[in-house]
């Protein structure tokens, strides 16, 4: 994006949404296990991190006496997290509160980064990666993990191998096989293949609207701040241009505000669907 | 979008975070707030039970209280009646008092006039016998008539 050719609106877009990867350039297949998104990893760890940081930090302190609001702020969380499971679980919780606490806490974090000023990380990005020699123009970096379907498809199937655990740790294995094959129709032999293909289609449902309804959120969430960030950089001599600047601020605002419900919502549905898939596991048809 | 190596990689941190926070954020905060909710509802249960001592205190004290006023009721009207009987018992000693000074004045003023009534009586018995001296100078003595005229005394 250097001055001697600005890019046009689409190369804007295409280039923020253009991951990082191991490659150095876009992937061409649309799945190829050998690569990997640094930057989504790097947030997404990092931000992982910040948030089992900042509630241990709450852990290491905790006391029964008076709290400080920091302390009150987090046992608030942790006391929605634990009514939450207790009413949607019904089993041992000691593993599944505590996972749905940090899906929420990691989510909403992972989320937050949308309402980070949309140019500022990849522009310095871009200055660190000119600087080490390389072409700035194709230094790329998305700062929102859940706008990319790999993280939130992975947590989406770290739920879906939790449910398959709980079902075989409750049912055990002959059980869970045994309902796979007689739910939801019933126990009859001509019944099981429909049973089965039923199954299927359910895990594989789940998964991926619980793992697509974040990342669609976000990515829709990110393409319109970039849509927005355009109708700013359309400030020109025009009167039109003015407008579409003036326009880029009120958007702006309003969209921001919007966002910060998205983002808490997003985190919170998608901590609840895991409370109810895992719940559901925990259940006999 | 694409998928690729990051799903897995993120499979791994999902569980590593929720271990994590299995392990070292939740039992922590868990016992706090299980602690602290022992520890309200001890105090809640401390703060029932002196209210129901205070209660008990109060009734104990209203009971004092009554006690006192009637010990106090009872001690005044034995007052009282002491009082009443004392002012009666000097009251009957006065008017006692008072008769025996009478009396005595009176049989003071009795032994008065008798006196003097003696004395008048001699007075006249000498007046009468001077006069009847007078009258009968000749043919009255004195030592001749003395019976006569102790007699005549005696009947005035």
């Amino acid at each position: 994006m250097s001055a001697e050719h600005a890019p046009n609106a689409s190369e804007y877009i295409v280039h923020h949404l253009t991951h990082l990867n191991s490659l150095g350039h876009k992937q061409s297949s649309l799945v190829d296990w050998s690569v990997f998104h640094l930057d989504t990893m790097f947030w997404s760890i990092s931000l992982g991190m910040l948030a089992i940081f900042v509630l241990s930090r709450a852990a290491l302190k905790a006391t029964s006496g008076v709290p400080t609001r920091f302390q009150a702020a987090v046992e608030i969380l942790v006391e929605m997290v634990e009514d939450q499971s207790k009413s949607i679980v019904h089993g041992d919780r000691s593993f599944i509160a505590p996972l749905a606490l940090t899906v929420f806490v990691w989510i909403f974090a992972m989320n937050a980064m949308d309402l980070l000023p949309l140019d500022a990380l990849p522009r310095l990005w871009a200055i660190i990666y000119g600087s080490a020699g390389h072409d700035p123009e194709h230094a790329y970096l998305r700062i929102v993990p859940t706008a990319d379907l790999n993280a939130t498809l992975g947590m989406a199937v770290g739920v879906l191998l939790l449910c398959i655990y709980y079902s075989i740790k409750i049912k055990g294995l002959g059980g869970w096989i045994h309902e796979l094959f007689t739910a939801p129709f019933g126990n009859h032999p001509v019944l099981y293949p429909f049973n089965f293909a039923m199954q299927m289609i359910e895990f594989v449902a789940k998964t991926l609207s619980h793992g697509m309804r974040l990342y669609g959120n976000m990515y829709a969430g990110e393409l319109i701040f970039m849509l927005i960030a355009l109708m700013g950089a359309a400030l020109a001599a025009s009167f039109s241009g003015v407008l579409l600047w003036v326009g880029g601020i009120f958007a702006g605002t309003i969209w921001a505000i919007f966002h910060i419900l998205i983002i808490t919502l997003q985190a919170f549905i998608f901590m609840m669907l895991t409370l109810v898939y895992i719940g559901q596991a925990h259940e006999t048809h | 979008m694409n998928l690729n190596g990051t799903l897995l990689q993120q499979v791994i941190v999902f569980f590593i975070l929720g271990w994590f926070t299995m392990k070292f954020v939740w039992p922590p905060i868990m016992k706090a707030l299980d602690e602290r909710r022992s520890q309200i509802a001890d105090g809640l249960a401390a703060a029932d039970k002196a209210k129901a001592d205070s209660s008990l205190a109060e009734k104990r004290i209203a009971d004092e209280l009554r006690k006192a006023r009637e010990s106090a009721a009872e001690f005044r009207s034995v007052a009282e009646r002491q009082v009443a009987q004392l002012i009666e018992d000097a009251r009957n000693e006065s008017a006692r008092i008072v008769k025996a000074a009478r009396e005595a004045a009176e049989t003071e003023a009795g032994l008065a006039s008798q006196r003097a009534k003696e004395a008048l009586r001699e007075q006249v018995a000498t007046l009468a016998v001077a006069g009847a001296e007078r009258i009968l100078r000749k043919e009255i003595n004195a030592q001749a008539h003395a019976e006569l005229l102790s007699q005549l005394k005696s009947e005035l």
